[in-house]
């Protein structure tokens, strides 16, 4: 497992590095630049700032020099369009923010819709499971978008319980919406999919096994059952944990929560390459990591798997 | 009086299409300490009987009637009570050992759990008598598989820790489900001799539900003849065996092919010879963990096989799962590429030939799979699926005249051509074997492989298939390879008979010799292990063992399983030798 771990960190490089070298190229593709706008500048000015930048390069260079600043000094270079803030200061303001509410919205969405699908699946065809059943195609047919104001509209305007946006260093008012905003699509799904799984493998030979064994019920669900259970939700996970921390822009406008989210789909707007490849090479390290730890969570639930 | 005594038992299950009676109003007794065979073919009701009386029906099922256990009502009691005797006084067995054990759980604690449930033992105490069950049930090294998984061990040691696990509170009664069908016929022998002696040794009354009638005439005492949800027949297996009252009864038990039978026919001796096999060999690179990046080596699947096939003859190979009969057949057809040798067809080196040709050469070589259903296309109607070698090979064949052609052939093979629109989902496993078998004759080819084509399906419709493929290869003389793990239905059909064991050829001799004068031991083993459906001869023969576990197909020296002595000498890449010993019997050497 120690061999796998540090094979699998070694090809995480050239997987970064493709995704980096890729990413520049394409922002380049695209019209424009960080420096264009509605009333041209002066071509003197223009061509001062991108010397300064260091944009008259050719793209070759630009590349090396990114790459072996990273390198060298873990420099991602400065914002074209903040002046007096480089990369590294802008992920150091927005993730943690990002990470906060993204990881809770993740606790949340697992916990309870693993809970949901998990009663679903031991009380087949009851209420329980009608209900679950109806929460969750509720939960995974709202979109986050849509959920943000319904949320603001009820706990704010309406009831007055709330406040409506801020971050305010995260107190819990304050993080309410935005995780519940997030979590619930994800919720959703995570609990259609763990009732389904889990009625699989009820019906399952060895489940037969350990009933004609004498075990009580509760005893073969949480020893018997939930780990095979767990395979294709586990599966799932992974994607959502990446997501709930790159989709997140829509909280950070509708709740000014003044995370990543936002500083990332406003990069690409305003072609500020510096933040968009440094928040990029962020989100893919991480799906690395997170796919790395899916992989060594399913030798832990299946011993068949050995690595 | 009886130990379990059920009266009126009636099953149903509510489906989508209504309900379905599995079970109707049957009633029977286990007495203390006997064997009771209960058999039927799929679909009759006999496994229902019993998960109705220990409250394991699916969710969809309802049991009425009385179950008493010493007198007690059991039937439908709430899951609590019921918990109390599963795994206590009554113990039960399955099918399918691979899938009746929690993957995820190490034998020790899956023992464990029944001794905590019902003795309230733990820890040490438990573990010690996990183990002395594991030796009792006569387990390998039984130490250390109390901290292995269960895909650690193979199948016939799967079954072996499935009883042990039954064992554990001595209960009065096993309930044992089909316990060999899934296993090899030498691990068979092995498990059933197991079962009969803890039955004598506990006193304990054993229930054996089987398809199988040379099962039940090696174990039981009384049988029950079960048949859409009834019993059509019961008594003394001896009774049962010599004298059988009822129809269904008398065609189950001539519908078992036996091997002590001979089907022998007269073959032309100067027949030519179609397929010749040199020194077929099939390695496949298995990786292996290890270092940074691991490493591969060969299964040698099939290593160094030869044989020659004559026009219209049925050479038969056996041999237990994974010993590479299939991997041989495949490669004789390139649907898997060999590794080396040469597959000489009708003159022409088939490994030899580019894409195209050897395309054209497939008119003559067809194969049948084991499962008639997942061989199928499911979309496509069963004419169609019979008709497309004809689109293949005989594009100048119009509609109508492929039309008439199928049809013709589904008459053959004795579908109506009524069916000819049908799907397979339609038709019975029965009929899609039909399909199949009409599908790969369609052409007259000059080879058929029969990969396992009878082995998914009942006694009644193995029977059936085995004289439709008689028939059909008397009226077109087609040479058949008829690849199976029983030997009793090899005997059956086949002309000559090749045992492979490890990927290599041990025996080769004409059908009728070969079982009855094996020079093998391998093959001696094999013969002895095969149940004959009759008590009293079955319970007459000696059994030939084999000790140790079979060797594995990755280890280089696995062919020398019976040569120790060169093993010994350190000849470890000695290549056993295939002798003619009397003209036309064929032997590996062995010490």
């Amino acid at each position: 497992m120690f061999a796998y771990t540090i094979k699998r960190l070694l090809i995480a490089v050239p997987t970064i590095l493709m995704l980096v070298v890729a990413c520049f190229f394409l922002m380049h593709a695209a019209p424009g630049g960080p420096f264009t706008s509605e009333r041209p500048l002066p071509p003197a000015v223009l061509a001062n700032i991108e010397a300064r930048y260091g944009l008259d390069q050719p793209l070759w260079k630009q590349l090396w020099d990114y790459l072996t600043n990273i390198v060298l000094y873990f420099d991602f270079g400065p914002s074209f369009k903040f002046k007096d803030r480089d990369v590294n200061d802008v992920i150091a303001q927005g993730f943690p923010i990002s990470l906060t509410y993204g990881f809770l919205s993740f606790l949340v969405a697992t916990i309870v819709g693993l809970s949901l699908g998990i009663a679903a699946a031991i009380r087949h065809n009851t209420w329980i499971d009608y209900l679950a059943v109806g929460l969750g195609i509720a939960a995974q047919a709202l979109p986050n978008f849509v959920m943000g104001p319904i949320l603001i509209l009820v706990f704010t305007l309406w009831l007055g319980w709330l406040p409506g946006g801020g971050w305010n260093g995260g107190q819990w008012p304050y993080l309410i919406m935005p995780v519940i905003a997030l979590s619930t699509s994800y919720m959703g799904s995570i609990a259609r999919l763990t009732r389904s799984s889990m009625l699989e493998v009820l019906n399952s030979n060895f489940i037969r096994t350990a009933r004609a064994k004498g075990l009580s019920d509760r005893s073969i669900i949480w020893r018997h059952a939930l780990k095979p259970t767990l395979m294709p939700v586990v599966t799932y996970l992974g994607p959502v944990f990446v997501y709930v921390l790159t989709g997140s822009v829509f909280v950070d406008i509708y709740f000014s929560t003044g995370g990543l989210g936002q500083a990332y789909v406003g990069s690409a707007l305003s072609r500020d390459y510096a933040i968009l490849l440094g928040v990029t090479i962020l989100y893919g390290a991480l799906t690395v990591a997170v796919s790395l730890i899916i992989d060594l969570a399913y030798a832990w639930l299946d011993p068949k798997i050995r690595y | 009086m009886s130990l379990l005594s059920v009266k009126h038992l009636s099953v149903t299950f509510d489906t989508p299409d209504g309900d379905v009676n599995a079970v109707e109003s049957i009633s029977f007794d286990v007495l203390p300490g006997e064997c009771l065979g209960i058999v039927g073919e799929s679909g009759s009701g006999k496994s229902q009987t019993f998960m109705a009386a220990m409250g394991l029906l699916t969710g969809n099922g309802h049991a009425s009637g009385s179950v008493q256990l010493n007198g007690r009502e059991i039937l439908n009691l709430p899951a609590k009570q019921l918990n109390l005797i599963r795994g206590d006084d009554i113990g039960m067995i399955f099918q399918d050992p691979l899938t009746a054990l929690t993957p995820h759980l190490k034998i020790g604690q899956q023992m464990a759990e029944v001794l905590n449930v019902h003795r309230h033992m733990t820890g040490a105490q438990a573990q010690a008598l996990c183990l002395n069950w594991l030796e009792r049930v006569r387990i390998p090294d039984a130490k250390s598989r109390l901290t292995q998984y269960p895909h650690e061990l193979s199948g016939g040691m799967r079954q072996r820790v499935m009883i042990a696990m039954a064992m554990l509170c001595e209960p009065k009664l096993l309930i044992a489900d089909e316990p060999t069908t899934a296993l090899d016929v030498t691990v068979q022998a092995d498990v059933l001799d197991l079962i009969a002696a803890l039955q004598q040794e506990q006193n304990m009354a054993v229930v054996l539900i089987t398809h199988d009638m040379g099962v039940v005439a090696r174990m039981c005492d009384r049988v029950q003849v079960m048949r859409n949800g009834a019993f059509v027949e019961s008594g003394l297996v001896e009774d049962i065996f010599a004298n059988p009252g009822h129809d269904y009864t008398k065609r189950l038990l001539d519908a078992m092919p036996r091997i002590d039978t001979d089907s022998s026919r007269v073959l032309d001796a100067n027949a030519n010879v179609i397929l010749d096999a040199i020194d077929v060999k099939v390695h496949f690179p298995i990786n292996i963990s290890g270092g940074l990046f691991g490493r591969k080596i060969p299964l040698r699947a099939v290593d160094g096989v030869s044989f020659k096939l004559h026009e219209g003859e049925t050479l038969g190979i056996v041999g237990e799962s994974g010993c590479g009969k299939s991997t041989l057949a495949r490669s004789v057809l390139r649907l898997i590429e060999p590794t080396d040798g040469v597959v000489s067809w009708l003159g022409t080196d088939l490994t030899a030939l580019d894409k195209r040709t050897m395309i054209q050469a497939r008119k003559d070589l067809q194969i049948v799979f084991q499962d008639p259903f997942a061989s199928l296309d499911p979309r496509m109607t069963i004419a169609d699926s019979i008709a497309e070698p004809l689109r293949t090979f005989r594009s100048d064949m119009s509609n109508r005249e492929r039309r008439d052609a199928v049809k013709d052939m589904m008459q053959h093979v004795g579908l109506e051509p009524t069916m000819i629109n049908r799907y397979p989902h339609e038709l019975s496993g029965g009929q899609n074997q039909r399909v199949g078998i009409a599908r790969a004759m369609i052409n007259r080819p000059k080879l058929i492989i029969c990969d396992e084509a009878v082995s998914a399906l009942d006694v009644s419709i193995q029977a059936q298939i085995i004289a439709l493929l008689k028939e059909l290869q008397a009226e077109f003389g087609t040479a058949l390879l008829f690849i199976s793990h029983d030997l009793s239905v090899v005997r059956e059909i086949s002309d000559r008979i090749m045992v492979v064991y490890l990927g290599r050829v041990v025996e080769l001799a004409e059908a009728g010799e070969l079982c009855t004068s094996p020079k093998h031991p391998y093959t001696q083993a094999l013969i002895s292990a095969v149940p004959i459906p009759d008590p009293i001869v079955e319970r007459s023969r000696k059994r030939i063992k084999l000790t140790g576990d079979l060797a594995s197909p990755l280890d280089p020296t696995a062919a020398l399983r019976f040569l120790p002595s060169k093993l010994a000498a350190g000849e470890l890449d000695y290549n056993p030798k295939l002798l003619e010993t009397t003209p036309g019997h064929f032997v590996a050497e062995h010490d």
